[in-house]
Parts: structure tokens; C-alpha cells; sequence
């Protein structure tokens, strides 16, 4: 369980975060919706606590990100945009390494490895050292990375980037596995398309602000909008008028 | 601590894998300095003792004007040949550098002599040439020699003791002993221990900062449930080592080398068994963590790789200053000297190779305070890896 309160966050002039509030509950995907440079990323970097915001406040599981940085980040797993490995180690050893310090028992992070490799179907080359790896495998490696501690809450920002159709469907295939375990899911894209597909909420955001977090049904009606892309530039102008 | 162990044993077995890092830190820094070091002496004393030794060919304008002179000449090793026309010549000569000295006599020398006015020869040589200067120094002093010679005799044509031309007996006494002889050589080979250490931990440190996040790493990485502190600690630990490594050898290569070299020759013995290079290994080992926290703090500033290699070719020369300028001014070691890193280490390191006995007092000075520094600045990397900016 996510929670979001009224976040700002500024870089020097740029204001690029503007109030931004929002839930992202349990057995439920999430979606952050928006155009580039809304604020997406900079709100999923406060949330897996490597950004404090300025003002307002975001909790995982009831822990403070700025006060319980450390608790918050142990309900988490973050795949940040463009996520890079570690080209000298094997896609195995990336994926131990994480979990040895997320703190996975050392008797079983052989077995946790094992699983998520199996899960995300690396092991045609999880033993090979990830210099040189296709776009695809390194997302997989760094999303496998990511969960191996079986984190509650995730968090992925633009994780289809770059990825082809077999993979995205994979991905998708995943994501919803995750929300059938009861786990949080929030994770960003530009793309309509994917978050219509996949997600229960959006949250539309845009120029910092939040335009329209509601169900794709919820968002259609209040919009007036049948199509979710009609809608979603729709939701823009709003926030554009204002 | 566990936290700690786990970062640095992925760095540790990440920079062994990467081969090219590897060896230009393990094995370009600590080998290729103690060897220039070993070709260049071998060099400069093979060379010192031919001239010494060998015949010098002197060209001579006017041979005929003094044939005393040029059989003097010839019994202390110099072998006047046929030289250029005049001294015009012979200045054109020396200056193309065809001839690196040359003697010119002349026509009224043996009247000069019989007249007892100061007979006039030329000494044609290139001052600035430090080379050429050895030969023309030669050649002075065989002229002195031939002078002192007419002196004597002409006194004792006139029943004077020729001692009474010799006022003051001048005898130096030389405390130098072989090894302290050493010293003054051998003071450069610190230089080279603080380069080598440098250079093994220098693309880790780079990596610790401006590499992650240039790969990307570094975002998942400060996501992760652990502390900035155990990450920064265990990636300074890990450039420790590396650097440890790097020492190690480079001692390891100096001593083997030294063998090598015939120092003996130029009547030095340095005091650089084995057990002296455990202790110089010891007493380096505090500076190992100044340098390793001074390269990562410098490389976070950077915003990528090439910047941050950029930069840290800097930092290599810093430590490497206070020990040039010591050695330039020749200062000998003092209390306060002992507070500067890379400083301390070095006169320490001179003075045993010197086999001069060690103060306690300055091993306990620059220890603790070296190790002082290195903790401070540690701090300080630790505190610049929790910033928001970290990530670029």
C-alpha cells in the first residue's frame, strides 16, 4: 500500500512536482499516466526514497519515506528508468547480489534466485556475464533483481521501454501474476495503450499536478471521453487551463 | 558489517573480472616504475664509468705548439686527435655538437711559456651540455694537472720547496655511508609506492561514484534497503585492498629489481631486504586509506567516467608533491613533517633504507595522524554519498 500526500519537488527553478496525491492499494495495479517530463519519474524516485520532497508526505505500508527511509525501502521494489547491471557479473550474480543485500537469508538465496530466474525465464542466460545483453534481457535481469527479496510493494518506472512485443507480454503477464498475489503494483508509462490494458487506477499526471486518478471506467465518465486517449488529452487540457 | 562484506566482495570480484582495469592498475603501475627505475640507473652508471675509464679523443688545434703538453695529455688517457682548422671552426664544431670539447693551442704558447707570462690555450665546450661537460671537465682537469706540474718545477728551479704553492691541504672526510649514499637515489622509490598505490585503487574509486551512475546502477542500487554508509564503506574497503595489491607488488618489484642494479658500484648498499619492505608496507598502509577516500571524494564531484579519470590524474601528483619538494630542498626529516601523509611515509622509508636507526616517536605521529586524515575524509565521502545530487 501506497500512499501519496500532496508532494512538491523542485530542481533549483523547475518546479517539476506540484502537489501530486495519491493511493496505490494492495492486490491492485496502478498506473502513473502522463506525457514526458510530467513528474513521473521524480514522483516514483520519492517514493523509493532517493528523492525527498519539498513539501507533503508518501508512506509504503504506513513507513514514512523521509523518516523511515530504511523501512520504507525494505516494502519496496524499485526498477528505476533505465536501470543498469553490472556488465562483469553474470546475470546471476546480479540478481544474489541484490538479494544478499536486501537481506535475504543466506541459506536461501540460491532458492530465491533460482525462482525469479525461472519466473522471468532468464535462465537461457542467467549464467552469462550481462556485457552486451539485448534491452530485453537486461530488463528482465533488473526487474528479477528487483523482486527477489518478494518486496509488497513495486514500483517500476517505464519498465516496457524498449522492450519488444514478446516481452512486453511477458512483463504484462508478470505484473498481473504480482496483483493476483495481493502485491502493490504502481508503475509509469506514456503509453495509454498498456496502462488502459493492465491497470484498476490511473493517475494521470501532468505539468506536475495531478489530473485525473480515477478507474478506466471512472476516468471515461467523468471525462466524457469513450476513448482512453481522447480522455487522457483531455485530462492534459484541463490541467492546462488551470 | 554484513551489508558491508557483501558490497565489497562484489566489487572486489567485479574489478578482478575486469581484465583491461586490472592490468593497468596491478600491473602497469607497480611493475613499470620500479623497472624505468632499474634501466634508467643501470643506464646512468654504465655511463658514468666508461668516460671514466675509456680513452678521451681530444681534438687539438696547434699539437705542434706544445708536444710536453700533448704527451702529458696522453699519460693521463687522452688521445689529442686533428681537430677543425681554428677557433672558429672548433666554436662551429661544438656548437653543431660534432665535437663535444676542444682544445686549442696557440702558435705563441712555448714563447709565452719561456717568458713566463701566462701562456693562453682555449678550452672550446658547451657549458649548457651537462653530457659534453663531463669530457670538458676531464680535459680542465688534466690541464690543471699539466699547470701545477710547470709550477712545481719552475719553483724548484728557484730552490723553493714546491710545497710552499700548497698553503692549505685540503681533506674532505665523507660521513656518508653506503647506504646513506642510497638515500639520495633511493629517496624516489616512495614516489613510486604512492603512484602505484594510487593508481591500483583509482578505477574503483571512480566506479564507486561517477561509473554507477553512469552504467545506471547506481539508482537500484540506493533503492535497495540498506544504508548510503555500508555502501561507501564497503566500496572504500574494496579500493583498500586494490590498492594494498598494487603496493605489495610495487615493493615486491623494487626489491627484485634492485638486484638487479650495481649500485654497488657507486659504493651504495641500500637497506632493502625483506624486512624492510614488510615494514615499508606497514607504514604505508595508513596512507592507503587517505588516498583511497581522497579519489573517491574527488571522482563523486565528476559527472562521468573520462571526467572523473581526468580529475583523479590530479589527485596521483598531489601526494606525490610534498615528497619532491622535500627531496628538491634535500630537508631533513622533522617532528612536523610527520603530520603530512605521503610525506611522512616517505622520509620514514628514507631513513630505513638508510638503515639509519627509526624514531619511534615519528612512526607513532605519522601513523595515527595519517590514519586520522583517512578517517576524516572517509566521513566526508560518506556524508557527499547521501546527497540528493548523488545521482546526477
Amino acid at each position: 500500500m501506497i500512499t501519496v500526500d500532496g508532494i512538491h519537488k523542485s530542481f533549483g527553478k523547475v518546479h517539476a512536482v506540484r502537489g501530486v496525491s495519491f493511493n496505490a492499494p494492495d492486490g491492485k495495479i496502478t498506473g502513473l499516466l502522463g506525457p514526458n517530463g510530467a513528474g513521473k519519474s521524480t514522483t516514483l524516485r520519492v517514493l523509493y526514497t532517493v528523492l525527498k520532497p519539498d513539501e507533503g508526505r508518501a508512506t509504503i505500508d504506513g513507513a514514512d519515506v523521509v523518516t523511515q527511509s530504511l523501512a520504507a525501502r525494505k516494502r519496496i521494489g524499485a526498477l528505476p528508468h533505465g536501470a543498469g547491471l553490472y556488465p562483469h557479473l553474470t546475470a546471476r550474480e546480479n540478481i544474489a547480489y541484490f538479494a544478499r543485500l536486501c537481506g535475504v537469508d543466506k541459506a536461501e538465496i540460491d532458492d530465491r534466485v533460482e525462482q525469479i530466474v525461472k519466473l522471468l525465464e532468464i535462465d537461457a542466460f542467467a549464467e552469462r556475464r550481462t556485457k552486451g545483453f539485448s534491452q530485453g534481457q537486461r530488463t528482465k535481469v533488473s526487474l528479477a533483481r528487483s523482486l527477489v527479496h518478494n518486496p509488497q510493494n513495486i514500483i517500476l518506472d517505464e519498465p516496457s521501454n524498449g522492450l519488444d512485443v514478446m516481452a512486453t507480454r511477458s512483463l504484462r503477464e508478470l505484473i498481473l501474476k504480482l496483483k493476483d498475489d495481493g502485491r502493490c503494483v504502481l508503475f509509469s508509462s506514456h503509453v495509454m495503450q498498456e496502462v488502459a490494458a493492465l491497470c484498476d487506477d490511473i493517475c494521470i499526471i501532468a505539468h506536475g499536478k495531478v489530473a485525473i486518478d480515477d478507474s478506466i471506467d471512472g476516468i471515461r465518465e467523468r471525462t466524457g471521453c469513450d476513448d482512453i486517449e481522447d480522455a487522457f488529452v483531455n485530462a492534459i487540457h484541463r490541467v492546462e487551463a488551470d | 558489517m554484513g551489508t558491508m562484506f557483501s558490497v565489497f566482495r562484489k566489487e572486489v570480484l567485479d574489478n578482478f573480472r575486469d581484465r583491461r582495469t586490472l592490468s593497468s592498475a596491478l600491473l602497469m603501475g607497480p611493475i613499470f616504475g620500479p623497472v624505468l627505475f632499474a634501466f634508467v640507473i643501470n643506464l646512468s652508471i654504465e655511463r658514468s664509468f666508461e668516460s671514466a675509464e675509456s680513452t678521451l679523443e681530444l681534438p687539438v688545434i696547434g699539437q705542434e705548439h706544445a708536444p710536453n703538453l700533448v704527451s702529458f695529455l696522453h699519460s693521463r688517457n687522452i688521445d689529442a686527435v686533428d681537430g677543425p682548422q681554428d677557433t672558429a671552426a672548433a666554436m662551429e664544431a661544438v656548437k653543431a655538437g660534432t665535437h663535444d670539447v676542444v682544445l686549442v693551442i696557440p702558435a705563441e704558447f712555448g714563447e709565452q711559456l719561456a717568458a713566463m707570462v701566462p701562456a693562453r690555450v682555449e678550452l672550446v665546450s658547451d657549458q649548457a651540455n651537462t653530457d659534453a661537460d663531463r669530457d670538458a671537465r676531464r680535459a680542465r682537469n688534466a690541464l690543471r694537472a699539466y699547470q701545477q706540474l710547470l709550477a712545481g718545477t719552475r719553483v724548484v728551479a728557484r730552490g723553493i720547496n714546491p710545497r710552499a704553492l700548497q698553503p692549505i691541504n685540503i681533506d674532505e672526510v665523507d660521513v656518508s655511508t653506503p647506504s646513506g649514499r642510497s638515500a639520495m637515489l633511493l629517496g624516489m622509490m616512495s614516489y613510486f609506492f604512492v603512484f602505484a598505490a594510487l593508481m591500483g585503487g583509482m578505477y574503483l574509486a571512480i566506479d564507486t561514484t561517477a561509473g554507477e551512475r553512469e552504467r545506471g546502477s547506481l539508482e537500484p542500487l540506493l533503492s535497495l534497503p540498506v544504508t548510503r554508509d555500508q555502501l561507501i564503506y564497503g566500496k572504500i574497503a574494496a579500493t583498500c585492498l586494490f590498492m594494498t595489491l598494487s603496493l605489495m607488488l610495487s615493493l615486491s618489484a623494487f626489491y627484485v629489481s634492485l638486484n638487479f642494479m650495481p649500485l654497488e658500484q657507486l659504493g651504495m648498499t641500500p637497506n632493502f631486504g625483506p624486512d624492510v619492505v614488510l615494514a615499508a608496507l606497514a607504514i604505508f598502509l595508513p596512507f592507503i586509506l587517505v588516498g583511497a577516500a581522497l579519489m573517491t571524494l574527488v571522482a563523486s564531484f565528476t559527472k562521468s567516467y573520462r571526467e572523473a579519470q581526468t580529475w583523479l590524474s590530479v589527485v596521483l601528483i598531489a601526494p606525490t608533491m610534498p615528497i619532491l619538494i622535500v627531496s628538491i630542498l634535500t630537508l631533513r626529516p622533522r617532528t612536523e613533517f610527520m603530520f603530512v601523509p605521503s610525506l611522512s611515509q616517505h622520509l620514514l622509508l628514507v631513513d630505513m633504507v638508510k638503515n639509519e636507526p627509526i624514531n619511534g616517536l615519528h612512526v607513532a605521529i605519522s601513523v595515527t595522524s595519517t590514519l586520522f586524515i583517512g578517517v576524516i575524509l572517509t566521513w566526508v565521502c560518506a556524508r557527499l554519498y547521501r546527497r540528493e545530487g548523488l545521482l546526477g
